[in-house]
């Protein structure tokens, strides 16, 4: 019993050291001075700030819009890729996967700083192309100069999203019985309805975590994006590097406030209605019995 | 019909051509090449020199590894009893818990380590604390006495944590924490309890049943743990800019400076990149074939 | 779980996007690229309304920050605002638009002493922005007496007090000074002994950290006792931390401006020829050095600022202050223009620096 209280106790600080910091950056945000250490009256002064700052604002914007894109856009090509993958032989697939998990192995900035280096070469070998191509005709302009910005930022986005959306849709296609396409076709179904109809409700749960792994990952993302949005985009998380570079404004609490509050209304909301649903499943069960 | 739907693959497998692999290759060719000195146009000639003037960054990698593998350490004695703890709860408690320990993990890791520059500072609240329990006072009064020359002894104001490696081993922990724990926690509440139950009807005490059952069918968690904790560590470049106030470079920091930073030279950068990511691949695949022998050993 | 959440969160944020989504224009853009703290920001509102013109305002650490990033093609830029030095070597290198000053009325303002300036001997590419004095900015409660040399910034008896510059230029300019030698030296020899001071007084715990706009907060809070920045910025500072004090030191410092350029391959010069004669009008530049304190190169602006500042606050404006902004003819003898350097002393300085960063 005594152990199990030290467990208690020991749990409890591992909780205390992991919010802690949180707590007390929601608390500054209330602050009305614009220390986060001297506490000088409460106010609400810096949500107000914060909504008028257009260089945030924006950034929350281009985060969502990036993460979105990113993530339906890949969830698709990547469902289709594991597809794909799972009709081929071992052999072809094995060394393709491995590639695949590249991504995901290396370290954010490798894959930022590779990223980076091939837009730049890519975009120098298109402003040779196109002035080439401007010289010869005048019918189409193409622009010479390329700029690392939002485009790149939704591949980069994208690349390292994929091989998330193939890892958890892959399993579900392995447990797939593979005779049922076959069996589905042999009845009559054209290709695209057995898709419809029999391949994607067995692999829905997979394309669901898949593309929520994506969202989280696009979201949390900063070293990748630091390398390939360029200076005029700007997500979120690189805003607020570039604010603790500066004079660190109680703004940044407003967000991360706001940005908890969100995260800790919907878990709460889940979770009840999960357990709810739970709740219900048991008592139609026992009541079945 | 089979080979019909591999097609499916095709586009993907362009896109990794493009999007993983040649970005790779450029980043090897960048390694080894470089621009001559005042040319103006793109041309670039094979050189060693970026891999000959790592020989100067020895610090920086040495001070990288034994950081990232300080917070990995200090992550998996947390990290591991916290995990076998909470699995041993009742259900409810379990799943609290584990919405607890991944809330934070959505809040952008940034503005969690902002958080503790505030903390941390000589000015900061930890200080503040301690002054206002007159540990500073104690430990002066203290100090004093051990000053080779008391009179001299200049009595200190804060304790001085912004800017040091603790402070950066604090960010990682502090950031990296729930990859151990998630990992590991998922392993042991999976864990067969018959298996237990059979050891310790077999005589064995707690700590026999820890040694020889849950922590070898445990370790497949921990390392992965190790690994989600140790890469990003040993390449983060926000956190040791931060907490560590610039006096604290990291492999990240030194990446960063080539490329954004104040020193332009994307060749050094990407050679240098280069070799941290040949030492994590080697590293996780002897990490894995460790863990396979390990692995092995338990099952015979 | 977590993905139950991320869904919700995920339709949650859709809706937002369709509303913010709207509002997204169209049309006239200007992308500004300046440094932190470095602009009333009402200045860019005032000339969006006026204009019709959508201002991107983005800001760069430091010079050399700021030419990594024109360099590995990660800014479209049109107007950037990077000091002496570095407008010479974007000069050198070909990477500047020649300006069309018949857009740009407004330059005729300019005092005389700002242009053709060593950076820009013709008058082709630049309007100057503001300019000032780098110093040492110290705390009076923190220091025994007050501070007069660049040697306060390698003392022992501050250690883990200080705060050096983060960046190349001002951290080996202000060793080089320290020694007796010109901000503007190709000297190997002399270089490399700044380098060494720099390195020891770092390996013997002087610094506290390598801070750019970081220094605000900390010189604010009291975190440390002195720290090397640019005078506007102490009177920034000054207006939270009434201790803290700012001295040009007695080996003399460097003068700086920073001057407003197009780059030349900028998609909208015509419209970033009218944000630069925006900022560089009487109205604006008063504003603007009310808000930064940096000093304005427009003339009729620099002698109003006084009357400005009794007028805007009802009470008269110090001198002294006002003399640390606008440094006078005294204090800029003592003061060198930082030049570009030649390539191999760039090359010199970069290894340098990075040494430094990493050594211990």
């Amino acid at each position: 019993m005594k152990s199990r209280a030290l467990n208690r106790v020991f749990m409890a600080l591992v909780f205390l050291f992991l919010y802690a910091p949180i707590f007390l950056l929601i608390i500054f945000s209330f602050n009305a001075g614009e220390s986060s250490v001297v506490w000088k009256g409460f106010s609400l002064k810096w949500y107000g700030e914060l909504f008028r700052d257009r260089l945030i604002m924006q950034s929350v914007y281009t985060t969502l819009l990036v993460s979105l894109l990113a993530t339906i856009i890949s969830t698709i090509a990547g469902t289709f890729a594991a597809i794909g993958f799972y009709s081929m032989r071992r052999r072809v697939r094995e060394p393709l996967m491995t590639i695949n998990s590249i991504p995901m192995m290396n370290a954010d900035i490798v894959t930022g700083v590779s990223l980076c280096l091939f837009f730049v070469a890519f975009f120098n070998l298109w402003g040779d192309f196109a002035s080439w191509i401007n010289s010869i005709q005048s019918l189409v302009y193409l622009p010479t100069r390329l700029n690392l910005g939002f485009g790149t930022l939704l591949l980069a986005h994208i690349s390292f999203n994929i091989p998330y959306v193939i890892l958890s849709v892959g399993p579900k296609l392995r447990q797939m019985d593979r005779n049922l396409v076959d069996a589905a076709q042999d009845l009559g179904c054209t290709w695209m309805q057995a898709f419809w109809k029999v391949i994607l409700p067995e692999i829905k749960p997979g394309i669901v975590s898949g593309a929520l792994i994506a969202f989280t990952m696009s979201v949390d993302d900063f070293v990748i994006s630091y390398f390939t949005a360029g200076s005029a985009t700007s997500t979120l998380a690189m805003q607020i590097y570039s604010m603790t570079k500066k004079r660190i404004s109680p703004k940044i609490n407003a967000i991360s406030t706001l940005l908890f509050i969100t995260v800790l209304a919907l878990l709460v909301i889940v979770n009840i209605r999960e357990a709810r649903q739970e709740r219900a499943a048991l008592a139609r069960q026992t009541g079945k019995k | 019909m089979k080979n019909k739907r591999s097609l499916f693959a095709v586009p993907y497998i362009v896109w990794m051509a493009f999007l993983v692999v040649i970005p790779i290759i450029i980043m090897v060719v960048y390694a080894f090449t470089t621009v001559p000195a005042g040319a103006t146009d793109d041309s670039l000639t094979f050189t060693l020199s970026n891999f000959t003037s790592m020989g100067n960054y020895t610090v920086v990698f040495t001070r990288s590894f034994k950081l990232a593998l300080i917070a990995t350490l200090v992550c998996l004695l947390i990290g591991y009893p916290i995990s076998y703890m909470i699995a041993k709860e009742g259900p409810r408690f379990q799943r609290i818990a584990m919405v607890l320990i991944m809330l934070p993990m959505w809040i952008n890791f940034l503005l969690r380590t902002y958080s503790w520059m505030s903390i941390l500072e000589n000015n900061g609240l930890l200080n503040q604390f301690f002054r206002a329990i007159g540990l500073i006072d104690l430990y002066n009064s203290i100090a004093i006495h051990f000053a080779a020359d008391p009179a001299a002894y200049q009595p200190i104001t804060y304790f001085q944590m912004m800017g040091t490696s603790g402070a950066v081993v604090l960010g990682m922990v502090y950031n990296y924490l729930p990859f151990m724990i998630l990992p590991i926690y998922s392993v042991i509440v999976k864990l067969d309890h018959s298996l237990v139950e059979a050891a310790h009807d077999l005589g064995a005490n707690s700590i026999v049943v820890f040694r020889k059952v849950i922590f070898p069918l445990s370790l497949p968690g921990v390392l992965s743990g190790i690994t989600m904790v140790f890469v990003p560590s040993v390449s983060t470049f926000a956190i040791s800019r931060l907490l560590g106030g610039g006096n604290q470079m990291l492999l990240g920091d030194l990446i960063e400076l080539q490329f954004t930073g104040g020193a332009y030279n994307p060749h050094l950068g990407a050679a240098i990149a280069m070799v941290m990511m040949v030492i994590v691949v080697v590293c996780m695949w002897v990490m894995n074939h460790f863990g396979e022998g390990e692995e092995q050993a338990v099952m015979l | 779980m977590k993905k139950k959440l991320a869904l919700a969160l995920a339709t949650v944020l859709a809706c937002g996007l369709l509303f913010t989504g709207c509002s997204g224009g169209s049309g006239r853009v200007v992308n500004v690229c300046s440094w932190g703290e470095y602009i009333d920001t009402d200045l860019i509102t005032q000339f969006e309304e006026e204009t019709g013109i959508t201002v991107n305002y983005q800001t760069a650490d430091s010079n050399e920050i700021l030419y990594s990033q024109l360099k590995n093609g990660g800014a479209n830029y049109d107007v950037i605002v990077p000091s002496d030095y570095m407008i010479a070597r974007l000069i050198e290198e070909d990477m500047l638009a020649e300006l069309n000053y018949d857009n740009i009325p407004n330059y005729s303002k300019i005092d005389d002493a700002y242009k053709g300036l060593s950076f820009d001997p013709e008058n082709k590419y630049t309007v100057p922005y503001s300019w000032g004095t780098l110093g040492i900015i110290y705390n009076t409660t923190m220091v025994d007496e007050p501070i007069t040399s660049w040697n306060a910034m390698f003392d022992t008896a501050y250690a883990d007090n200080v705060l050096m510059i983060n960046n190349s230029r001002d951290a080996l300019g202000i060793a080089l000074l320290s020694l007796g030698y010109s901000v503007n030296t190709t000297d190997e020899a002399q270089i490399r002994e700044a380098y060494e001071k720099l390195a020891k007084a770092k390996a013997d715990g002087v610094y506290q950290g390598w801070v750019m706009d970081e220094v605000f907060q900390k010189m604010e809070q009291g975190n440390a006792a002195i720290a090397a920045y640019y005078a506007g910025d102490y009177l920034t500072m000054l207006e939270s931390n009434p201790d803290l004090a700012y001295v040009v030191p007695e080996e003399g410092s460097n003068w700086f401006v920073d001057a407003m350029c197009v780059l030349k391959d900028a998609e909208h010069k015509e419209e970033a020829e009218e944000w630069i004669n925006f900022i560089c009008g009487t109205e604006a530049s008063l504003a603007n050095m009310d808000y930064i304190w940096y000093a304005s190169p427009n003339a009729e602006a620099l002698e109003q600022y006084p009357a400005y500042y009794e007028e805007t606050y009802g009470e008269p404006l110090d001198q002294e202050l006002y003399e640390i902004m606008a440094a006078p003819q005294d204090v800029l003898d003592r003061c060198e223009v930082y030049e570009n350097l030649p390539a191999d002393t760039l090359t010199l300085y970069n290894d340098l620096w990075v040494e430094l960063g990493v050594g211990n």
